[in-house]
Formats: C-alpha cells, sequence, structure tokens
C-alpha cells in the first residue's frame, strides 16, 4: 500500500471514528465539548515541530515554525486550561448523576 | 535512529490515538468530561513526545522550538486564568483562529521554502491547508470580534450583493488552488491565502450574534480539517487522524447545536442575520408592536416573591451580559431560607451558547439538582406560582408553539405562559434575536420589570431584606 493510500485510509477511519464518538451530548456540555474538541485540534504543534526540524539552518522557515508552533500551542494549552476551569465547576453534580 | 526507537514512537502514537478517541467521547458525559479533558491533554503531550522522539531536533531546532513554547504556552496559560466565565465563546473563538492561523504558517512555510521534493499529493495538500487554514482563522476573529460587540453586522452585508462577492472570492481560490501546484511558492499562493483570508470575513460577517455559537462549532470542525490537511503536508498520520477525529466530531456538535437552536445550517450560514430581512436591522424591534404591557417596580415582584411558595428563575443572555450570576444565586439562597421552593429552567441554547449557562450558574455555585432541563421543567409550570424571566426572550415566546406563521414556530420553547405569575426583567421591549414581539409580555399573567439584571435582582434583594424575608437566618 502507498503511503497516500494509508494516509486517506487513516483520514477515512478517523473521519468515522469521529461522527461516532459524540451521539448524544447533553446542552449541558456543548460549550466544554467545543472547548475541549478546539484544544485537540491544536494537535497541529506536531506539524510546527516536524517544518521546525526541517528547517535546517534557514532562518526564515525557523521563524514561521516556532510562530505556527507559539500559535498552536497556544490554542492547546489555553483550550485544555480553560475547559478543565468549566468542568472543575460541575464537580458536586458528577456526585448526584 | 534505531529501529526500537521507532516502534517505540509508534507505540506512542497508538497510544495518543487511543486516548484522544476516549478523551472525546469522555467529553460528551457530565460525569468522565473532566478526567476526559485530562486524558486528552495528556495524549497530546505523549504525541508530542513521540515526535520529538523521531526526528530528534538538532540544538538549533531545540532553541526555536523552546521559544515557540514559552510564547504560546505562557500566553495560552494567562489567557485561560484571566478571562472571565462568560467571555467563554469568544474566548474558544480565539484560540480556534489561532490554531488555523498555526496550519497556515506550517504550509505557507513548506509551499515558500520546502517544495524542492514535494509530489502533487503534498502541493494540493498545501493548497487545502492554506485554504481550510485561512478561513479558520479570519472567520473566527470576526467571530471573536462580533461576540466581544467589537463589531456590528453591518446593513450591507444583508443584501444580496454579499453573495455575489464571496462566491467571487471562491472562485478566486478555486482557481489559485488548481495553478497553486505549478508555481508553489508564487502568486496563485499569496492569492489562496488572500481570498480565503477576505472569504472567512465575508461569510462570517453577515452572520447575527445568535447564530454565533453555530459558526464558532463549524470553524472547529474546520480547524480539525485543516490540522488533517497539514498532517498529509508534513506526512503524519497520527496529526491526519487526529484531526478528522476532531473535524468530524466538531460536524456533529455543530448538527445537534443548529437542532437544539431549530436552525438549519444552511440558513445558518447563507440566510444573514435572523430577522434582519424583517427590517429589525439594528438589534431594537418596535415598541409600538405591544399595545398591553403591564410594568411593575421591583417592589411588587418582591411582594410577590415572598408569598410564593414555587419559583422558578428564567436564566438569559441578558443575566449573562449583566453578569448577574451571583446576584441570582444570593436573592435564591434568601429564598430558600424562607421556605420557598427554587429552581431553575434551562433552555438548551440559553445564554450565549448551548450549555453556557450551565457553565454560568455553577459558577455562581448553584447546585446542580436545581437546574432543570427544558423537558424536566415544562412540566412543572403549571404548579409554578412565580416565574422570574432573566433576559431571555424567544425561548420564553409562546408563539413558537401556538403561531405556525410566526417565524419560532418549531422552536422548543419553555411554557412559562403556564405559570400562575409571570415577571419578565429586561432592558427594554427590544426584540430577541429573531426580531419579533413576545407574546408573552402581554399576557395578563405578566409584568415587566425594565432594568439590567444586575440592578433588578440586587433591588428585589434589598425590598425582601427590608421586608423582613431572611432575618431569622441572620440573626441565628
Amino acid at each position: 500500500m502507498s503511503v497516500l493510500t494509508q494516509s486517506l485510509w487513516v483520514l477515512l477511519l478517523g473521519s468515522l471514528l469521529g461522527l461516532e464518538l459524540i451521539g448524544k451530548v447533553p446542552p449541558t456540555l456543548h460549550t466544554p465539548l467545543m472547548s475541549g474538541a478546539n484544544a485537540i485540534s491544536g494537535i497541529t504543534v506536531l506539524a510546527s515541530l516536524t517544518l521546525i526540524q526541517q528547517a535546517g539552518d534557514n532562518t526564515a522557515l525557523l521563524v514561521i515554525g516556532a510562530l505556527s508552533l507559539g500559535f498552536a500551542l497556544y490554542n492547546v494549552i489555553g483550550g485544555f486550561l480553560v475547559t478543565d476551569r468549566m468542568l472543575a465547576m460541575f464537580r458536586r453534580k458528577g456526585d448526584s448523576r | 535512529m534505531t529501529f526500537s526507537m521507532d516502534a517505540f514512537a509508534a507505540a506512542i502514537d497508538l497510544a495518543a490515538v487511543l486516548l484522544l478517541a476516549l478523551g472525546i467521547k469522555g467529553l460528551s458525559k457530565v460525569s468522565s468530561a473532566r478526567g476526559a479533558n485530562g486524558l486528552a491533554a495528556l495524549a497530546m503531550g505523549l504525541a508530542v513526545v513521540g515526535l520529538l522522539i523521531q526526528i530528534r531536533p538538532d540544538p538549533i531546532a531545540w532553541l526555536w522550538i523552546a521559544a515557540g513554547s514559552a510564547a504560546g504556552g505562557l500566553a495560552g496559560l494567562v489567557t485561560a486564568r484571566r478571562v472571565p466565565m462568560t467571555a467563554m465563546p469568544e474566548t474558544v473563538a480565539l484560540f480556534n483562529g489561532c490554531g488555523g492561523m498555526a496550519s497556515l504558517l506550517v504550509a505557507m512555510g513548506v509551499a515558500i521554502f520546502d517544495t524542492g521534493d514535494a509530489d502533487i499529493v503534498a502541493l494540493v495538500s498545501i493548497a487545502v491547508s492554506v485554504f481550510v487554514g485561512a478561513i479558520t482563522f479570519s472567520g473566527s476573529i470576526v467571530a471573536m470580534a462580533k461576540l466581544q460587540g467589537w463589531l456590528d453586522t453591518p446593513g450591507w452585508t444583508q443584501s444580496r450583493l454579499r453573495h455575489g462577492v464571496n462566491i467571487s472570492l471562491a472562485v478566486l481560490c478555486l482557481v489559485s488552488a488548481l495553478l497553486l501546484p505549478g508555481d508553489p511558492s508564487g502568486l496563485p499562493l499569496w492569492l489562496l491565502m488572500g481570498g480565503s483570508t477576505l472569504l472567512g470575513i465575508g461569510v462570517t460577517l453577515p452572520i447575527g450574534g445568535a447564530d454565533m455559537p453555530v459558526v464558532i462549532s463549524l470553524l472547529n470542525s474546520y480547524s480539525g480539517v485543516a490540522a488533517a490537511a497539514a498532517g498529509f503536508v508534513v506526512g503524519s498520520q497520527l496529526l491526519i487522524v487526529a484531526g478528522a477525529m476532531v473535524g468530524a466530531a466538531g460536524l456533529i456538535l455543530t448538527q445537534v447545536m443548529c437542532t437544539a437552536m431549530n436552525r438549519s445550517l444552511v440558513s445558518v450560514l447563507f440566510g444573514g442575520a435572523l430577522g434582519a430581512s424583517a427590517g429589525a436591522v439594528g438589534g431594537g424591534g418596535s415598541e409600538a408592536g405591544y399595545t398591553r404591557i403591564t410594568s411593575c417596580s421591583a417592589e411588587e415582584c418582591a411582594m410577590a416573591l415572598e408569598q410564593a411558595e414555587r419559583v422558578v428563575f428564567v436564566p438569559g443572555y441578558g443575566l449573562a451580559v449583566a453578569q448577574a450570576q451571583h446576584s441570582l444565586r444570593e436573592l435564591a439562597k434568601l429564598l430558600e431560607s424562607h421556605g420557598v421552593q427554587v429552581s431553575y429552567a434551562i433552555h438548551p441554547v440559553a445564554g450565549r451558547m448551548p450549555g453556557h449557562m450551565n457553565v454560568l450558574l455553577a459558577e455562581a455555585d448553584v447546585p446542580y439538582e436545581q437546574l432543570l432541563e427544558m423537558d424536566l421543567v415544562n412540566p412543572e409550570f403549571p404548579r409554578t406560582d412565580v416565574v422570574i424571566v432573566l433576559g431571555a426572550n424567544d425561548v420564553v415566546n409562546p408563539q413558537a408553539k401556538n403561531d405556525p406563521t410566526s417565524p419560532l414556530y418549531g422552536l422548543p420553547v419553555l411554557e412559562v405562559d403556564q405559570a400562575r405569575q409571570v415577571f419578565v426583567v429586561k432592558r427594554s421591549l427590544g426584540s430577541g434575536y429573531a426580531g419579533i414581539n413576545n407574546a408573552l409580555f402581554e399576557m395578563p399573567q405578566t409584568a415587566m420589570v425594565f432594568g439590567d439584571a444586575k440592578a433588578v435582582l440586587n433591588g428585589l434583594l434589598s425590598e425582601l431584606r427590608s421586608m423582613g424575608v431572611g432575618k431569622v437566618k441572620v440573626a441565628a
């Protein structure tokens, strides 16, 4: 199997998994779920890191890579923390359900 | 790189994908949500470690990695700590925009400097990544600015002209994307970037504030797609699978939100601001439409509360804007100490985004048991003495049930008109998002209490205290 075919399979199966993962979401959790999913979409940090590694001694590319890493990490760190802050407030209710 | 290290990294990748999937799944249940968020964060950390093991950055790369991480991480930390709960929707939009920006930058960087050995797949991925990344970025920033109140919905964006503009931009993007593989770092790249950025603005700007949560959710899904495209660009399958998962899950969430708001995705995206076509642009509906409005003072409202056995609060957007959740909690406590049974009716789209009201009330320490979702609370209204509507409008409009000609018809609403007495706390008679009058306001059992939600609640508190409610508790 070529790398492309393999990647397309990965894309297809990942999408199908995503469609199945969340079916019924209580409205309470719409905002935290959106925020959490948003943090996960910051996974593009992986691309930024790869770009920096591939840059070699190309300073312009290093700068672009570091910038994109900064933006992506802002999304990831901020996203997870803010989601945690929201969910921490539901603590007592977790016990009651 | 030794084989065992590669195998180790691959195992870490697999673990990361598994944890991410479990994380997304867990986030959709109240009891597991917080742990699931932690799992997802752990998965992200694992994925980064796995990648660093694989690529083994040289010292120079480490330096730039450290610089980027420190800046982004610190900014994320500060934002997450400082931002008030009421500003959650725009915060998510901002984060999301930055994620899109990151994918855009990666694709631009590769396109400009690194296409020496790029095949057609990589080139197409670059085009997709630039397109989706730029739209996500500019769209999210516009959404944030609109939610913050920095941007209005300009009148001209409601004309049909906007479709022409957006279609032209889309065609420009398509043509430059098709030309890009022939000249990866040339004019097509910049046209594509510019066109996509403008398209993101052009599509988001006409959409009204009420629909913004749906837009943010959709853009969130886009940023997953952008990440997956970036995965094709740099050849990372982990990135592809994670991006695809988030993209698809975001799409489902968008659909769920649309259903809760009784809107279709198509009408959200292309219909313009809700009610704008009815001539209500500019937010304020016509007060002239109302003929039988009764208004009353905080004192009269307090007297009704003092007599009541069962009180239901209906918090809405106005409560969120006035940041009055703490005052509301205080009033509820006072009434409870007086023997009144208090609960809160939560419409699925109360607040500024589905679930937002629950977050706000949880912040104010409202016990979870008292938050009743629509299906549970609707049968309770006929046995309720007093309902206080705090800055909600369309979600309590009885026309959604009774009047097939109403634009709201079919929207599931809180049936507060069944209660014995209804007080509507509102700043003015201005219309809600739907831009139409609310029949509830003219019903005989309804009285309007005009004012800012927080001011009215504090007024009620002092009136009740001066009547002696809760005095025993205070003395003891």
